[in-house]
């Protein structure tokens, strides 16, 4: 219980605090507009961001401190100061320099854009590579199993790391460095394969219901309902246990099962967009123009409707991305996802989750897990980040 | 009040219409498997005869359709029919008589009972907090504050479940031993004690369903501030906080109950990996070790129970935006 009087206590402090601001910044700028309009709750919420960079500036400098207990217990703080500053400088970097390099249209791009969504293009570019290289970029081979297994990480041998292995090895002996980088080829690439399968079905039938209408529409429209009446997820455990039954021991095939599984239920959702934009399209004079031209069903749809569904359908393909990602995250999490052999960051955070529980006396023991998982946290952030621009920039929402 | 009535009975049968056609999906889902329940109990050995036996003991030699509506009078009636794995072969045996152990029905029961605690607490702790703090980003939009919440929001709403979770052991569990990281909860626990369990999952929900429903709130607010009569009322010279909060606010309302029902949608269906993160003994979990060793009873069951309570969160969600926006109240 001391617990939560300490955090009344603290609160008090900073409810009294904020009264104190105000009054001694009247008092002192002569009732300059700024502290003379300033209501009770902002001098409050002064105080309180004060106080929380105070916290976090304090706990990076005692994760420094050379008595190893209290060091190890503001460890994960210290490293997520680091880390938060790591990425503002490189998205600011790199923000500069599409500013200054590349062509006319894309440094206009650069100039507008908020550091969040620079941020997110870069992780993009970052995971891109990663996942395409990792053949290349990889240590060692994402199944093979070494030596030593459970080497610590950090590489530090006098605590039971190994400078061969920065990021140490799992419980099996694979090289986790290996496994992360390899995650990113399978995890984001299977994720990215479902999402276009999503959308060429969706998509697909979304067009073809809005211009053909009718009863294949109706069908069509009525089928989707239902299946979104069942929560994703939920529908994805059931048919994977089905799935799971007719691959039988045959691993890859379940792994497959899992992307067309995953694709048609995403797909219902690509389709109520497909359609609505689809709707809207149908009715404009050069769809009618091009039918009296006596045009194909196919050439309706990929010339015409299309082209002019591209931006909303874009930003719809980034969420997607994000919820397809996350669905296979955490089927693999629960288990029934990217079986093994392969490397995965959901498998890796399941099979190294209990470690976190030593982060009192071995902080490096308990990163391995949370690494997985913030690899795939980071990926759905930047994406979002992404995604939120666009939207933002295209709606010309400005306020 | 006729026609809200009658709006209310429409959607009511329009979700009692879904519940029944997605009954029939996860029915005819589960049947596509291959072999059959009896060849799946027995496992590779099994004689030919045994099969048959268990095959009638079921009435798996009847037509789907007989099946599905056997199933589906049972499940209305509350029995949900035997659990494989719990099954033990007593009750096909028929040593069993009406001991009820096996039923899929009883294990659900006090996991269900567990799982809607876990979302009571969720939803008490997150509904207050959200809607504070989103009027609060919308009453200082575009500060330094809105700005860090929108991002804050935005990143709590990507990230994976159990990728919050595991941050929250790791600094309310193990760094700072506050809350306990395993929720075991069992029956005949003190009140205090078990909410003090359920605590840590429900931070966990909490911080993936505020980020929603604060947003929402925000937008919402946002979205009346250009309409003339908040202008007229700032210019007769009510405090921004007045005018938000007496004048936009119940304006604001429909969209926003709507995003906490569908929220509260979530919660029932979202708790199946926060609840594998802290073994919480809920309906998620069993959901998932059943799907894990191929159950198809509790998988039918349980998926059913999802299905239902989320398309009856809709509907309501649906039924109170009704109630409180009087243009849908009297359709023209």
């Amino acid at each position: 219980m001391n617990i939560f009087i300490a955090i009344v206590l603290w609160l008090a402090a900073i409810a009294a605090a904020g009264w104190v601001f105000r009054f001694v910044g009247q008092k002192v700028t002569g009732n300059k507009p700024l502290f003379r309009d300033m209501s009770y709750g902002v001098a409050v919420g002064y105080i309180l961001a004060a106080v929380l960079l105070v916290w976090l500036g304090w706990s990076y400098v005692l994760s420094r401190s050379p008595d190893q207990t209290i060091a190890n217990k503001y460890f994960f703080l210290g490293k997520a100061v680091e880390g938060f500053l790591l990425f503002a400088a490189s998205a600011w970097a790199f923000r500069i320099f599409g500013r200054n390099v590349g062509s006319a249209g894309t440094r206009k791009l650069f100039r507008s854009m908020p550091l969040t969504a620079s941020f997110g293009i870069l992780t993009i570019i970052i995971y891109a590579i990663v996942a395409i290289f990792a053949g290349a970029i990889a240590p060692y081979g994402q199944e093979e199993i070494l030596g030593a297994a459970n080497v610590v990480p950090g590489g530090n041998p006098a605590m039971g790391g190994n400078p061969d292995y920065p990021l140490g090895t799992d419980q099996i002996g694979r090289d986790i460095l290996s496994r992360l980088i390899y995650g990113a080829q399978n995890t984001v690439g299977i994720a990215f394969a479902t999402t276009v399968l999503a959308f060429l079905i969706g998509a697909t039938l979304g067009f073809l219901a809005a211009t053909l209408g009718g009863w294949l529409d109706q069908l069509l429209s009525r089928a989707v309902d239902v299946l979104m009446a069942i929560p994703s997820l939920i529908f994805a455990l059931l048919l994977m246990t089905i799935a799971s039954a007719w691959a039988g021991s045959e691993k890859g095939l379940l792994t497959f099962y899992m992307v067309v599984i995953i694709a048609v239920i995403d797909s219902t959702r690509v389709f109520r967009l497909a359609r609505a934009v689809g709707l809207n399209i149908v009715v404009m004079d050069y769809i009618e123009a091009a039918k009296l031209r006596g045009e194909g069903m196919g050439y309706l749809i990929f010339r015409e409707i299309l082209p002019n569904a591209t931006a909303p359908l874009l930003a719809e393909f980034g969420l997607r991305f994000c919820f397809v990602f996350l669905t296979i995250a955490s089927l693999s999490f629960l288990g029934v996802g990217i079986q093994p052999p392969l490397a995965d960051w959901g498998t890796m955070v399941r099979d190294l989750a209990q470690f976190i529980n030593f982060a009192a006396f071995a902080p490096q023991v308990a990163s391995a897990p949370l690494l997985a998982a913030s690899a795939i946290a980071l990926l759905t952030v930047a994406v979002n980040f992404v995604v939120d621009w666009m939207l933002h920039k295209s709606s010309g929402l400005k306020e | 009040m006729a026609s809200i009535l009658r709006i209310i009975a429409q959607r009511l049968a329009l979700g009692i219409v879904t519940l029944f056609v997605v009954s029939i999906v996860i029915f005819a889902a589960v049947n596509l498997l291959p072999g059959d329940f009896a060849q799946l109990i027995l496992g590779q050995g099994a004689t030919p005869e045994a099969v048959e036996a268990i095959r009638q003991d079921l009435g798996l030699d009847q037509p789907p359709i007989t099946r599905y509506f056997q199933w589906l009078a049972g499940a209305v009636q509350g029995d949900l029919g035997n659990s494989f794995a719990q099954a033990n072969f007593a009750s096909f045996a028929g040593t069993d008589v009406g001991t009820g152990q096996g039923s899929v029905a009883a294990q659900i029961a006090p996991r269900f009972e567990n799982t809607m605690f876990l979302a009571g607490v969720t939803a008490v702790i997150a509904v207050p907090i959200s809607i504070t703090l989103g009027v609060l980003a919308a009453l200082y939009r575009n500060s330094a504050f809105d700005r860090t919440a929108n991002i804050l929001t935005l990143s709590s709403i990507s990230s994976p479940e159990f990728f919050l979770a595991y941050i929250l052991i790791l600094f309310l569990a193990v760094l700072n031993p506050i809350l306990p990281s395993l929720s075991n909860i069992y029956d005949g626990m003190e009140l205090s004690d078990r909410f003090i369990k359920t605590l840590l999952p429900a931070l966990t929900l909490t911080l993936v369903v505020t980020a929603h429903m604060m947003r929402m709130t925000r937008a919402a607010i946002i979205n009346l501030l250009a309409s003339p009569y908040i202008e007229m009322a700032r210019l007769k010279g009510i405090s921004p906080m007045r005018v938000i909060v007496k004048h936009a606010l119940p304006n604001a309302l429909a969209p926003i109950i709507n995003v906490i029902a569908l929220n509260l949608a979530y919660l029932i269906t979202g708790v199946v990996v926060v609840e594998v993160v802290f073994v919480y003994p809920g309906i998620g979990q069993l959901f998932v070790d059943s799907v894990k060793i191929r159950d198809i009873p509790v998988v039918q069951a349980c998926c059913l129970i999802f299905a239902a309570a989320y398309i009856l969160l809709n509907l309501t969600a649906d039924i109170l935006s009704i109630i409180s926006n009087p243009r849908l109240r009297h359709p023209k």
